[in-house]
């Protein structure tokens, strides 16, 4: 007997698929996009029901874009909120109310909406913020600094740090399947250092825009959706923090603990859906590894290629895909042999360094050096980068930068 | 299910912190091995067949949801508490109770030890109780008292339960009364 099968369709009409259909199967055409642009088109493919921006300039266009998308009647609601804090308490309440949303912000509004992400991770939102990261120091930059990252690493989202537009794109469609899984539900946050790939253009493989993914289940939620039944009142009603006994204490540890659980949960899907947490390149049997995450490994891998060809040295990248949940495991196994590891960073602080220094101490005996590292909106060449280690190695620097 | 004991300064263990991740689809996570489904049902049923005052927890995806699975898996919930002889003990509301809870009327996710301390309960099963507040709960009895925990759940399952079975639905727990059956005939009850 013949199988029927039934097509199903979101409401832009787009053919529902698989996400494994969607990322790993579907034909891809080669498009020439901004990030922004990319941001766009992932969230096109999305069947993405709310997304609420505050138009601050010059971030990236991509909350603009969304906009686009709702008028197109790809995006089910979308208004502007009233600052960078009401944004990211209204896409909470979208979320609360069973919506896959979306939202993006960069720099000082990250900070200013900061309260609302662990109160996004404690309510267990599967929303997705992407972040084109641009510093928060002032003078105010829009290059590519990614200094907020380092604020964002423990508020109980997911983060994850794309190396470029293609790694954005479907960053940002895997997020969604990761972050919604009823034993994961945290938020996701797919970082990407600004202007380097939110404004700049370069090719990507983009699916058809006829396909999408399947649309949000919230009665999946590990926490009571709200509907007619049960109001966000009834949800919020006594919480801890409004008494002091052990119970309050006590509880309230178990549900931090259980966020914090519920990102290491997302390990074995997030390995699936970005086809591993880190990438390796270089040569396998290389004694200087660089360590970094973002635009700094695909810098990274340009510095290898010259020190493996023009330098003879052999040297190899461990490229960090997810911050949270940081890869412990992928990344003590993906050292073995070094000599030396080097964390070029696009911050002034060095959280990255910090990161990879707490994963090894104790475990290996490799001395770790946080540079380069450059800030405030810095280019780091590839040059550079080989400069650093050759004066490291006390050998001699042929390269002019 | 986590080693007894504190989790850096946490006083509740954590399963995830010791690496123990819940059960792939069609298997189940026994303590912190991953085995056949038969084969933790038996157990579970072994457990709350033999330890004292088993109850059951249901919670509101069985108790008040609006949907044809909501009422039968309450059908079959009834049933596994009259095979089983437990007791049910309902957890149908999330927020905690001040100031005091009737521990012999209900459970609470926020401090459900004093429910089984209350009851000397010594198995019990979750079932239809939200994942997050499941977690929360199961996190907290395992430091605080001696129950052996079982959980029925309908997603990917409890990793801070000493039995997590996954994907549980109509079909599955009527298979789980047939073991209990079983088991209590092995048991000669």
């Amino acid at each position: 007997m013949q199988k029927t099968q039934q097509v199903q369709y979101n409401r832009a009409g787009q053919r529902v698929v698989s996400p494994e259909y969607l990322l790993f199967e579907a034909p891809r055409e080669k498009q020439f996009m901004t990030g922004s642009e990319v941001v766009k088109e992932a969230v096109k493919r999305s069947s993405v029901d709310a997304s609420v921006s505050y138009p601050i300039t010059p971030q990236s266009e991509a909350a603009h874009m969304i906009g686009e998308l709702w008028v197109e009647g790809y995006v089910g609601v979308y208004f502007r909120g009233e600052s960078e804090f009401g944004v990211m308490s209204e896409v909470a309440g979208c979320s609360m109310a069973g919506a896959r949303t979306v939202t993006t912000t960069s720099g000082p509004g990250t900070l200013r909406a900061m309260e609302n992400f662990p109160m996004w991770a404690g309510s267990r939102l599967p929303i997705q913020l992407v972040l084109m990261a641009r510093g928060v120091n002032t003078p105010l930059s829009i290059q590519p600094d990614n200094l907020e990252i380092s604020f964002l690493l423990d508020t109980g989202c997911m983060i994850w740090h794309a190396e470029n537009a293609q790694e954005l794109f479907d960053m940002i469609i895997a997020g969604f399947v990761v972050a919604e899984q009823p034993d994961v539900h945290v938020p996701i946050i797919t970082a990407i250092d600004g202007f380097f790939i939110s404004h700049t253009r370069e090719a990507v493989n983009i699916p058809p825009d006829d396909i999408a993914l399947p649309p949000y289940n919230p009665y999946k939620s590990p926490l009571v959706p709200i509907d007619m039944e049960m109001s966000p009142g009834r949800f919020l009603r006594d919480p801890y923090v409004m008494k002091s006994n052990y119970i309050s204490y006590a509880a309230h540890t178990s549900w931090q603990y259980e966020v914090r659980a519920a990102i290491e949960r997302s390990r074995p899907y997030a390995k699936h859906y970005l086809r591993g947490l880190i990438e390796e390149f270089g040569d396998p049997e290389g004694e200087i590894v660089f360590v970094a995450s973002g635009t700094a490994g695909a810098q990274a891998k340009e510095a290898t290629q010259i020190m493996i060809h023009e330098e003879g040295i052999k040297a190899r990248v461990v490229r960090i895909k997810t911050l949270r949940p940081f890869p412990y495991q992928e990344l003590l196994q993906a050292v073995q042999g070094a000599k030396y590891i080097f964390v070029p960073e696009f911050n002034v602080i060095g959280w990255l360094e910090r990161e990879v220094r707490r994963a090894l101490y104790g475990n290996v005996d490799i001395p770790v050096i946080g540079s380069p590292r450059v800030a405030g909106g810095m280019t780091m060449p590839p040059e550079f980068i080989v400069k650093e280690v050759l004066e490291y190695l006390g050998k001699e620097v042929k390269h002019v930068i | 299910m986590a080693k007894l004991g504190p989790s850096s300064y946490s006083p509740y263990p954590v399963a995830m912190y010791e690496s123990i991740l819940n059960p792939p689809p069609g298997k189940a996570l026994m303590y912190d091995e991953i085995v056949d489904e038969e084969i933790a049902m038996r157990e579970a049923a072994k457990a709350m067949l033999t330890r004292d005052n088993p109850t059951i927890f249901p919670g509101p995806q069985v108790l008040y949801e609006w949907n044809e699975e909501a009422k039968e898996k309450a059908r079959l919930v009834r049933r596994i508490a009259d095979t089983l002889g437990a007791k049910i003990i309902p957890m149908y509301d999330y927020r905690p109770k001040y100031p005091k809870i009737d521990p012999e009327k209900e459970i609470n996710p926020n401090h459900p030890n004093l429910t089984i301390w209350h009851n000397n309960i010594k198995a019990c099963i979750f079932v239809g109780v939200h994942c997050h507040y499941a977690n929360v709960a199961l996190k907290i009895i395992r430091a605080e008292t001696d129950c052996f925990t079982i959980a029925l759940c309908g997603n990917a399952g409890h990793e801070d339960a000493m039995i997590t079975l996954r994907d549980q639905h109509t079909e599955e727990l009527e298979k789980f009364i047939r073991v209990i059956e079983e088991v209590k005939r092995e048991l000669g009850r």
